[in-house]
């Protein structure tokens, strides 16, 4: 699905990444893992393409996506959620939902400026859409509710929500878990797996190691911008190199 | 939507009675600028309000618009209307050109380089003599008219620049809540995560500066017509800044705010005379005062002050 191909990144002086390359399994749910300042956040903005890498490609089902912008990659199928939430915050928590269905519709400028019929059709569609995209993730009766205000694990999942509006084939969540309490956790866990359960193929940076161990299929480590291992939960689990790069040696 | 529909019509009846009560007095002058005015907060709040970027070159466009149809007309006899939608689209097709380069900068640098746009569109209405007629300005530009009917008093005027400012208030209503202005609003509060989620940001910036452009083009186009004389000052600095001022009192991003700032500032000069030339120093503390202590404007702001004085309500409706 998502293939990463020697991807490095400097940043001046500084190399955040250096050589990473791995592949992220069609309808898997694939968690990079790795301790703080290991470059996993720096891999999904290039991944997204909110910056470019410094070398190597990413590529999508087999595509160079190296050099499209984030709209473009979007349009394609690949899409985010971001660690600090990033929400339309004086948008409705529908409207949010509603943004998200931007890739799926077409009306421009002067369809909504003069209401062409066509355009008030697609724009019932998006409404019927964006609210049930709410009822998946479960928070239906915040519709109306302005985005910032939500608590954080709501907005954890309206952007969720907004990012499933894209029909996204491959989702990227940038520590999902984040700031939520364990029942929170709990909840994200079964979302993410009736995400999966739809075809959609699901890469996750995540700390929250019990999370991790219980939704991957795969999990990748990073430590200080390179490759440390890759391979089931249960062989990473057992790896000496984690378990020093976690722990520090004795 | 039903309340939306109301509050445009309401509106509509209120514009349609607004003069009667005044039987041709001063004030029906002074409201034919309110329109006009108004068509050009509301150009500047769909791109400053709703897509968050800042033009303080407004007056550019509404100079060019002017002055294209005032020498086109004046000079060169062409009828005003055709004047008017050639001018308008030859001002959008300059914006939608400098657009790009110029929005791929933000903040103090997009400030900047249209406050420079403005600056140099100024410059050229005063040196371009032979055409404009430079500082001394441009005289003897004909009234709009439809067949025999001249629109050449207060009140015809008003109907005129009032009957432009309802369709375009109703097409602005319609866009803000539409994909392409949940586009903007998106692209307003967080451009990355708009991005992300398949908004051509860039593109979209363009199109709503040219939009604002367009707008602001025919509010010129109306006024040299209204005035049939005009002169570079009408298109300076300050009423770039008049603009900004209006949208940030009304209403910032919210398209009947735009039409209670310009009635408001539009007002208050003729109420103020006193002030003059110091005039830009109120300005510019109203912008100060109403950043400070309402950020949202008149519109946003009154009823939030309603909430925060009845304590109780409020809370109520944060849980609904």
């Amino acid at each position: 699905m998502l293939n990463l191909n020697g991807i490095g990144k400097r940043f001046g002086g500084l190399t955040a990444l250096d050589g990473i390359s791995f592949n992220v399994g069609k309808g898997s749910i694939t968690g990079i893992i790795g301790p703080n300042g290991a470059g996993k956040t720096t891999l999904f903005n290039i991944a997204t393409g909110i910056y470019p890498p410094s070398c190597g490609a990413v590529l999508l089902e087999g595509k160079d996506i190296s050099k499209l912008p984030p709209e473009g990659r979007a349009h394609l199928g690949l899409v985010r959620t971001f660690q600090n939430i990033e929400l339309f915050g004086k948008m409705t928590v529908l409207e949010n939902v509603m943004v998200g269905l931007h890739t799926q519709s077409k009306s421009g400028m002067f369809a909504c400026a003069f209401r062409m019929p066509w355009q008030m059709g697609e724009e019932k569609r998006i409404r019927a859409r964006a609210q049930e995209l709410l009822e998946f993730v479960g928070i239906p009766e915040l519709a109306d509710v302005e985005a910032g205000t939500l608590p954080f694990g709501k907005g954890r999942l309206l952007e969720i929500a907004r990012a499933m509006a894209l029909e996204p084939k491959l989702l990227l969540m940038d520590e999902p878990a984040a700031g939520l309490n364990s029942s929170e956790t709990a909840e994200l866990a079964d979302l993410i797996k009736r995400i999966r359960d739809l075809g959609i193929t699901v890469a996750l940076v995540e700390h929250d190691m019990d999370l991790v161990m219980d939704i991957c299929d795969q999990l990748v480590v990073l430590n200080l911008g390179t490759m440390l291992a890759e391979g089931t939960p249960r062989e990473i689990q057992d790896n000496q190199a984690v378990i020093t790069a976690y722990l520090g040696e004795e | 939507m039903k309340s939306d529909k109301l509050k445009f019509f309401a509106f509509c009846l209120a514009v349609l009675l607004a003069p009667l009560p005044l039987s041709g007095s001063y004030l029906t002058n002074v409201l034919v600028f309110v329109g006009v005015n108004s068509i050009l907060a509301l150009g500047l709040n769909l791109l400053l309000g709703f897509a968050g970027q800042i033009s303080l070159g407004q007056a550019a466009f509404f100079g060019l618009g002017a002055y294209g149809s005032g020498v086109l007309t004046s000079v060169y006899a062409f009828n005003p209307w055709v004047a008017m939608v050639v001018v308008a689209l030859a001002v959008a097709a300059f914006a939608f050109a400098i657009g790009f380069p110029v929005l791929r900068l933000k903040g103090h640098y997009l400030a900047m380089a249209t406050l420079g746009v403005g600056v140099i569109a100024n410059i050229a209405f005063n040196e371009t003599v032979d055409l404009t007629g430079g500082p001394s300005g441009l005289s003897g530009i004909p009234n709009l008219a439809i067949g025999s009917f001249t629109f050449d008093t207060d009140l015809k005027n008003y109907y005129l620049v009032w009957g432009f400012a309802l369709v375009m208030i109703l097409l602005s209503l319609n866009l803000v809540n539409s994909r392409f202005g949940r586009g903007l609003r998106a692209i307003h509060d967080s451009e990355v995560a708009a991005r992300v989620m398949g908004v051509n940001a860039r593109l979209m910036k363009v199109q709503v500066f040219t939009l604002s452009a367009f707008i602001s083009a025919i509010a010129g186009s109306l006024y040299c017509h209204v005035m049939t004389f005009i002169s570079p000052t009408s298109f300076g600095f300050n009423t770039s800044v008049e603009l900004l001022t209006m949208i940030v009192i009304g209403g910032f991003g919210s398209v009947y705010g735009s039409i209670l700032g310009a009635l408001l500032l539009t007002m208050l000069p003729e109420i103020l005379r006193t002030f003059n030339d110091y005039d830009i120093i109120v300005y510019g503390l109203l912008l100060v005062v109403m950043t400070i202590y309402m950020p949202g404007g008149l519109v946003k702001g009154v009823p939030a002050l309603f909430r925060r004085l009845t304590p109780k309500k409020a809370k109520e409706g944060a849980n609904a």
